[in-house]
């Protein structure tokens, strides 16, 4: 019905004879035009390159300056240079303009926080997934200027070589993970501020702090003020970037002899002499506002999970009314402009690590994640018009990037929760599902106000933050699964039999399952402590060496304060160490409980020899403890219990600690992205009956295999959690096809997530595929490279994936009941 | 006690919004194309799942009657003269290859597991179904979980094949929000051949319902060969058009073979000769004719 009913819509608006397309191209791609179509194609089949373009320029500017300014200062004035002397790209069909390196799909590299070896780079050039090309002469090139640099000043090795030993231990067996040891702090989103005021405005801000500053009684007066200073010369960079892109459009313009590009070239200039200097005014300049901005963000430093508009709609919602009203901008149009938008943030993969062992997170996906949907900061539905057009831009254009998720208020219409799911339908893995009105109280509970928490939402993943105003770090994955292993081995590493934790007795000698708990708690401290202290300390490294100068004018209040975005300059400063294999601990603790304590079908002897043994020759041992254990996600509260009880222990261990920030304080949250791979991989058999190697269970989503019960009972359980305490959990699940095919089922599915978040639901998310799809595309990849599956969280192409983690794909449980 | 063979939540398919499906065990029909093969007895029976059978023989070792072999290729066989069903077998069986189809629920137990539902059911205008096997040969465990939903504001359907006393049926009627009512072939002949019993009384008792101006959907598996032929269609038409008040919906379910594997873990053969898939084309104009005589038609549900 909507279908029908947008089809007819875009219809009505259509002007131009070029752009009537036959019915059946409507049904299949409603609306995307020749401009989108040709961009797509590009952004889709350009392979991933390296651009050593940003290194070379900050070498240069490194080795002529270095010591010669404050630390904020050479950051800025860095970025300034890069923003001065890059190379301007302006595509022949763009409208919306601005890439961080020469072209499309190029990566910058940033050798400041960790220099890629020649090695390296080699490998990028050669490996099999996530390839990133680089020739021959630009290796040279980077060996020869910029490597010889950087060696021993990088950011990872003033790192690494601080870090306690027993850190690098515990780190090495895969305990846990280090978000900041490759990239700066990330996670941000946006919120309004940059459509009222452009840069002059924030320089004039920022003057006023200045002004304000206390030299006599304020001894950080004079440091502050180096930040201001540095801050504004940010703007300058970025209002610079703009100036030059309108340069570079007139130009093109002077040599155009289509006079429909020229017009359109002009245009663009006419923006670019706006933006990013000036507020918005219209629909247009919004967008390309919006982008400038975050080009400035990425190329200033390479934070995890790029960057985010937040409330994207929200915030372009005012101008496409007006322009709409004025009659400048068709329906038609607005859908290009999003488009071309969406098309940019494809042409960003993320910048690719160091070491190259993938494992751990390997994807082009960079997490930049639109939030559709949802509520006004007043409380009110924040849908409208421009959120349903995203929708359609998601649907027809069907790429990588941006990710993108719908927010599903008790204030959120249904027909827009039933617009979602027919895109969710088509199976590419998004867009994601989010309650505000869980996310809302998260936030409420660990100290925003009510309107900040409102305007607040999830950015990369499912973590959520005050847009615009909070630096929420993700300091790294913690292993809960693998401590338990080692708490079963008195502290030893079984896959090394390296000791990699602390002793905490031989569990054979446990009478109670009492006992072995207490032993894991212990140890679940000590390696808490141990990632705690260390992150600490790189926080600081990144507030002394690495002030994000640029993200530091438009994240509130750092202007006011005079500190930067890195060293308590945000309102609100929170650090999230993210906890991943619930699953896996749940049915682990629930098969020792119930085997070993309770029903004693077998000792801890034996056990362990089975584990050891990665259960061969103990097969019968395994499917018992399979088949009759009872296991996180069917309702059932012998294990229900368990998982509720690890959960809120975890939360115990970490939220509330300081974080050596005024106010900031850490926080727990349930998300694992693709790393319950990698830690399944650094591990053996566990004692629920999973074998050495095998992904442990994502986010907070049962393991592989033990939701039985339909998806009524997962949501159940799911919903024991106390998810308010989170900064956010994951639920993925799996659903055929042909079981969303009619309106009804559409309408239930619907109500399946209205259930869930009532029970209390943060996030769910939905892989409709099939099998033989899946088996297919195995096979033969070639013919399947639009496949998009949904991995924990965020989406990336199926054929991208380690051969596990397809694996995994596919032995996920299957919901008969569709 | 309820004697049910399976609980199935999220059910999409068995009436309006999201449903908990009861199975009850035992079905006075015994309909060729039976989907649900394990609901026809009255009794407990013992299903085995080749494929989760590893051959492990932990089952022949506990068995006291000797009844289990375990052949050369890993293979379980059940002499069915021996076996007294106790279940010991499934028990110790570490894949639940073995299982035990039909066991008692306590009320408590099954008004349980349906309240957890309510969520969903409130969200999707839900409810539970009971079906089968026949739920109406169980009437008193039925009628106590009618009124059991009732007070509870769960909204119930019962669905039903209609060969049943009337009294029973008048006797739940009241409690029962919906009834999903079978309709297989108009031919009483036909209807015995293939379901081993006559339609007499399963279009009386039809009429009834319609006559109490109770809610009903009808639901006709379409199967060609067996119902699809232009005669049994208007005659169904006719017979439909005729009541007093008319079903609110008509369900087509194009016949399907997905009980094969059931059959075999029941250690039974399935006879499908004489029956097949009906084209698209048909299943659409049936659903035509239905909808040209002003009835609501959903395929599938």
């Amino acid at each position: 019905m909507l279908e029908k009913k947008l089809i007819q819509n875009i219809r009505s608006v259509k002007k131009t004879e070029q752009d009537i397309v036959t019915q059946d191209e409507i049904q299949v791609k409603p609306g995307m035009n020749e401009r989108i179509r040709r961009l797509r194609e590009e952004s889709v089949s350009t392979p991933a390159t390296l651009s050593i373009e940003r290194a070379l320029i900050e070498t240069s500017f490194y080795r002529k300056n270095e010591g010669k300014y404050s630390t904020p200062m050479m950051r800025a004035m860095n970025f300034m240079e890069i923003c001065e002397k890059k190379y301007i790209y302006i595509g022949k069909d763009e409208l919306i303009v601005g890439e961080r390196g020469e072209k499309p799909k190029s990566v910058s590299t940033f050798p400041e926080l960790t220099c890629h070896s020649v090695e390296d780079l080699k490998v990028l050039n050669t490996r099999e997934q996530q390839r990133y090309l680089i020739c021959e002469e630009d290796i040279e090139t980077y060996k020869r200027e910029v490597i010889p640099y950087w060696t021993g000043r990088s950011q990872r090795e003033r790192i690494f070589s601080r870090v306690p030993e027993e850190w690098k231990v515990a780190y090495e067996a895969g305990l846990f993970t280090e978000f900041m040891e490759q990239r700066a702090p990330g996670h941000t989103c946006l919120d309004g501020k940059i459509y009222r005021k452009g840069m002059l405005d924030f320089k004039k801000e920022i003057e006023d702090s200045i002004n304000k500053l206390d030299y006599f009684n304020d001894p950080k007066a004079t440091d502050k003020e180096e930040q201001l200073r540095a801050m504004s010369l940010s703007c300058d960079a970025l209002i610079r970037l703009g100036e030059r892109h309108a340069e570079k459009s007139e130009e093109l313009a002077r040599h155009e002899d289509n006079p429909q590009r020229k017009e359109e070239l002009l245009q663009i200039a006419k923006v670019c002499r706006r933006v990013p200097a000036h507020a918005p005014r219209n629909f247009m300049e919004a967008i390309q506002m919006y982008w400038f901005v975050h080009l400035g963000v990425i190329t200033e430093l390479n934070g995890w999970d790029a960057f985010n508009p937040g409330h994207f709609d929200q915030h372009l919602s005012p101008f496409y009314e007006e322009d709409l009203k004025a009659g400048r901008l068709t329906r038609e149009e607005a859908k290009e402009l999003i488009s071309c938008f969406w098309i940019k943030v494809n042409n960003q993969p993320a910048p690719p690590k160091v070491g190259v062992t993938a494992s751990e997170s390997g994807t082009y996906n960079d997490f930049t994640n639109i939030n559709i949907g949802g509520v006004k900061p007043d409380g009110s539905d924040g849908v409208n018009e421009v959120s349903y057009i995203m929708l359609e831009v998601i649907e027809e254009l069907h790429i990588l990037q941006p990710g993108s998720s719908v927010h599903i208020s008790s204030v959120t219409p249904n027909r827009f929760l039933h617009s979602a799911i027919k895109v969710i339908r088509r199976g590419y893995g998004y867009p994601s599902i989010f309650n505000p009105d869980i996310y809302i109280q998260e936030m409420l509970r660990s100290g925003k106000s009510l309107e900040d928490a409102r305007e607040g939402g999830c950015s990369g993943c499912i973590e959520v933050g005050a847009f615009g105003k909070e630096a929420y770090l993700l300091t790294g994955y913690l292993n809960v699964p693998k401590i338990l292993e080692v708490t079963l081995f008195n502290g030893v590493n079984p896959v090394t039999g390296k000791k990699v934790g602390i002793e905490t007795g031989d569990p054979r000698n446990f009478s109670t399952y009492e006992e072995l708990y207490e032993a894991f708690h212990k140890q679940l401290r000590y390696v808490i402590d141990l990632k705690i202290r260390v992150n600490q300390y790189i926080d600081k490294m990144y507030a002394r060496y690495f002030p994000a100068t640029f993200l530091s004018v438009i994240t509130d209040d750092c202007i006011k304060k005079g500190l930067d975005y890195y060293n308590e300059g945000p309102r609100y400063n929170t650090t999230y160490i993210q906890c991943t294999g619930l699953g896996t601990i749940t049915d682990s603790l629930s098969a020792l409980k119930k085997q070993v304590f309770s029903d004693k079908t077998i000792t801890m002897d034996h056990l362990l020899k089975a584990i050891s043994a990665n259960f061969d020759g103990y097969e019968v041992l395994r499917q018992r403890i399979i088949n009759n254990t009872p296991f996180f996600g069917n309702d059932d509260a012998k294990a229900d219990d368990i998982a509720v009880k690890v959960y809120n222990d975890l939360f115990d261990l970490i939220d509330g600690r300081p974080n050596g920030k005024e106010g900031g304080k850490y926080h727990m949250n349930m998300l694992s992205t693709t790393c319950h791979n990698y830690f399944g991989n650094v591990m053996g058999a566990t004692p629920d009956g999973r074998l050495a190697g095998k992904a442990i269970s994502d986010g907070t989503s049962p393991a592989h295999g033990a939701d039985t019960h339909g998806p009524t009972a997962v949501i159940r359980s799911l919903g024991k959690l106390d998810q308010v305490k989170s900064g956010g959990t994951l639920l993925n699940m799996r659903f055929l096809p042909d079981l969303l095919r009619s309106d009804e089922s559409i309408a239930k599915l619907g109500s399946l997530i209205r259930s869930y978040f009532s029970l209390g639901g943060h996030h769910i998310q939905f892989n409709i595929v099939d099998n033989a799809t899946l088996l297919a595309a195995r096979k033969n990849p070639e013919e399947y490279r639009d496949l998009m599956v949904r991995v924990a969280g965020y989406s990336d192409y199926f054929n991208d994936l380690h051969d596990n983690l397809k694996q995994e794909i596919i032995d996920r449980t299957e919901n008969e009941a569709f | 006690m309820p004697f049910l063979f399976d609980i199935k939540r999220y059910s999409i398919n068995d009436g309006p919004g999201v449903r908990i499906t009861v199975f009850f065990k035992g079905c006075p029909l015994s309909c060729r194309w039976c989907h649900n093969p394990e609901s026809i007895s009255f009794k407990s029976e013992k299903l085995y799942n080749r494929s989760k059978c590893i051959g492990c023989g932990s089952c022949v070792a506990v068995c006291s009657e000797n009844a289990l072999i375990l052949t050369t290729s890993g293979e379980i066989i059940t002499d069915f003269s021996r076996c007294i069903l106790c279940g010991k077998c499934t028990e110790v069986c570490p894949t639940k290859a073995v299982e035990m189809s039909g066991r008692d629920y306590t009320e408590n137990e099954l008004m349980d597991l349906i309240m957890r539902e309510t969520h969903i059911i409130d969200n999707s205008g839900g409810g539970v179904t009971f079906s089968g096997g026949e739920p109406l040969m169980h009437p008193k465990e039925l009628k106590n979980l009618l009124i059991l939903c009732g007070k509870a504001g769960i909204h119930s359907a019962v669905d039903t094949s209609g060969h049943v006393k009337s009294s029973i049926l008048e006797d739940i009627l009241p409690h029962t929000d919906l009834f999903l009512y079978d309709l297989k072939l108009m031919n009483s002949e036909r209807h015995r051949k293939w379901t081993g019993v006559n339609n007499e009384l399963i279009l009386m008792n039809l009429r009834l319902i319609s006559d109490k101006g109770k809610d009903y959907q009808i639901r006709m598996p379409l199967i060609e060969g067996v119902n699809c032929n232009e005669e049994n269609i208007r005659e169904t038409l006719t017979f439909l058009c005729g009541l007093k008040n008319r079903p609110s919906a008509v369900g087509l379910l194009p016949y399907h073979n997905i009980a094969l594997k059931k059959f075999e873990k029941l250690g039974r053969n399935y006879h499908e000769e004489g029956m097949k898939k009906p084209s698209d084309n048909k299943v659409n104009l049936i659903k035509n004719l239905f909808e040209q005589h002003g009835f609501k038609v959903n395929i599938g549900g």
